[in-house]
């Protein structure tokens, strides 16, 4: 049996390591995220950001250390995957809708298919969540007639539609223009206001001082610095940290 | 400072300045779909006008046996090559596409088996009859079953048109189930991650996610593999099979043999062919094209 309550991190990432091949991404990686709490990872390209936040939902395995989703170790050979993912939302930076089904169709599938909801339970919920990232009217549109922004909009009620515990953003402002960047920031922060628990890859730097409730400052596969945003926009202590805040302020 | 303009006008772009120029080849790209491409790209005025020439051969001639009582016996042998000959090598083309695309569907999806064991008996299994010579496929399946078999003491023939059809089915069923493995491969790596991140299993993600968008994409080069399963029908010919090159042989010995009738006999069998297989080559390259920018 897991012995895991609310009050112990809901993410509990120890000592990781990752190689692709002879080259190691994670070297070493701890973090603690609590229930409701929102984290943002940021830092230079290359530093394992993204491959990070992809092991905790295992779409990437690990090489050392432990990842424990709500007292459950992920990387446990012996744990059904699919059962993971059904806690794990994760919305990618291109988007990735089905090109084939409508935005509706689109969010409703999961439920159906994979939490076998009824049809009607779920199209009522899809339709809720629909109307919750602002795209009510855009129900019957498919994803190729959509902005980047709505898109991507979809992409996060597509996550929601499977009532995740926990929700994965890798860099998913990165592919948009920057008008549009604004309307799923706004929808990211709604989701945060609710005590959803975010855990974003971003270089939204503005954005990660005003809702992270924490901040994680990654190069070259290890955590160099850490903190409230306050602290670390304001007294970062490292050179490293330094030299790329000066570079992206 | 101020910028100086240097006008430019478009006659000395035009001669002076060095443009690569884009590199377009000429004539059909040869790729998978290289003869319905070839097929299709023919000009639909030159078709016409080889279809009025090709009789008027005929009258070019004079005394004896000529073109003319050639093209004469061609005539009234017209209604038996087509109803007892073409008709059979159509039948024979689609009964051994309708085996082909099922046998190829299932050997396509094995070859992205899970199961290395499946995935293995696959890849062999299509690289085998994409890379066989049909006429050896034919004759091997002809020669390998029995023309007829008993259960529970009723003799049931095996006729050789049948086995045709299944001979002619193998080295289709390889090359749809390349197209499948092509089709499935072409779909972007996340969208597999995406079903993945909603918990989808393998199989779900298969049937409901990818299979569905490239089902599209499949249609030209199956179209292609059909046109040119129609072209090889007329190898059943060698096996004894009645289709229309059977039939033209036939009827030409009924006709005391004379070569004048080798040129309209078989120009007919040519004549057939295109007019059932061209309009499949230029459908096929309008889908193509219409699907190319979904």
């Amino acid at each position: 049996m897991i012995n895991w309550s609310p009050e112990q991190p809901i993410v509990s990432i120890h000592n990781v390591h990752k190689s692709f091949g002879p080259l190691e991404v994670l070297k070493g990686v701890s973090m603690d995220i609590m229930k409701g709490e929102v984290i943002c990872i940021i830092g230079p390209s290359g530093s394992g950001k993204s491959t990070l936040i992809r092991c905790i939902n295992a779409l990437n395995d690990i090489q050392g250390g432990s990842i424990t989703l709500e007292g459950q170790e992920v990387h446990d050979e012996k744990l059904d995957k699919l059962e993971l993912r059904k806690k794990v939302g994760m919305v990618f930076q291109q988007y990735n809708l089905f090109p084939h089904k409508t935005v509706l169709e689109n969010v409703m599938m999961a439920p159906i298919k994979v939490l076998k909801e009824s049809k009607v339970e779920a199209q009522k919920r899809a339709l809720e969540l629909i109307k919750k990232v602002r795209l009510d009217g855009k129900e019957n549109s498919y994803p190729g007639e959509l902005s980047g922004g709505q898109q991507q909009r979809v992409a996060i009620a597509r996550s929601l539609a499977m009532r995740p515990d926990v929700m994965l953003f890798d860099e998913v402002t990165a592919a948009l223009d920057p008008e549009t960047v604004k309307e799923v920031l706004i929808t990211i922060q709604d989701l945060a206001a609710e005590g959803m628990t975010c855990i974003l890859v971003t270089h939204e730097m503005a954005f990660a001082r005003e809702v992270a409730d924490h901040i994680y400052f990654t190069d070259r596969g290890v955590i160099v610095e850490h903190g409230s945003p306050k602290e670390f926009f304001d007294n970062a202590s490292d050179p490293r940290t330094k030299e790329f805040l000066s570079q992206v302020l | 400072m101020a910028i100086k303009y240097i006008p430019v006008t478009t006659q000395y772009k035009q001669d002076r300045l060095a443009v690569l120029k884009p590199f377009s080849p000429k004539g059909a790209a040869y790729d998978e779909m290289y003869f319905v491409r070839w097929l299709g790209g023919l000009k639909l005025k030159y078709v016409a006008l080889a279809a009025l020439l090709w009789p008027a051969i005929a009258f070019a001639q004079s005394g004896g046996y000529g073109m003319g009582d050639a093209f004469e016996a061609l005539l009234r042998w017209i209604p038996f090559l087509t109803f007892q000959g073409f008709l059979y090598n159509v039948l024979i083309s689609i009964f051994a596409m309708t085996i082909g695309t099922v046998a190829g569907m299932a050997l396509g999806l094995g070859q992205l088996s899970n199961i290395s064991a499946v995935r293995r008996f696959a890849y062999f299994t299509t690289q085998i009859f994409r890379n066989s010579p049909w006429l050896v496929i034919l004759f091997v399946i002809l020669l390998a079953f029995p023309f007829e078999v008993t259960v529970f003491d009723i003799t049931i023939p095996i006729p050789a048109w049948m086995k045709a059809v299944v001979g002619l089915s193998l080295p289709v069923m390889a090359n749809i189930s390349e197209i499948v493995r092509g089709a499935v491969r072409s779909v972007p790596s996340t969208q597999w991650e995406a079903a993945e991140s909603l918990s989808f299993n393998r199989t779900q993600t298969m049937w409901q996610i990818i299979l569905p968008q490239c089902f599209k994409r499949m249609i030209p080069p199956w179209m292609n593999w059909y046109a040119i399963l129609t072209m090889a029908t007329p190898l059943c010919s060698l096996l004894g099979v009645g289709e229309i090159i059977t039939h033209s042989r036939q009827a030409m010995a009924a006709e005391n043999n004379y070569p004048e009738l080798l040129v309209p006999f078989y120009g007919y069998a040519l004549v057939v062919f295109f007019v059932y297989c061209y309009p499949i080559a230029r459908l096929t390259i309008a889908l193509e094209k219409r699907f190319a920018f979904k």
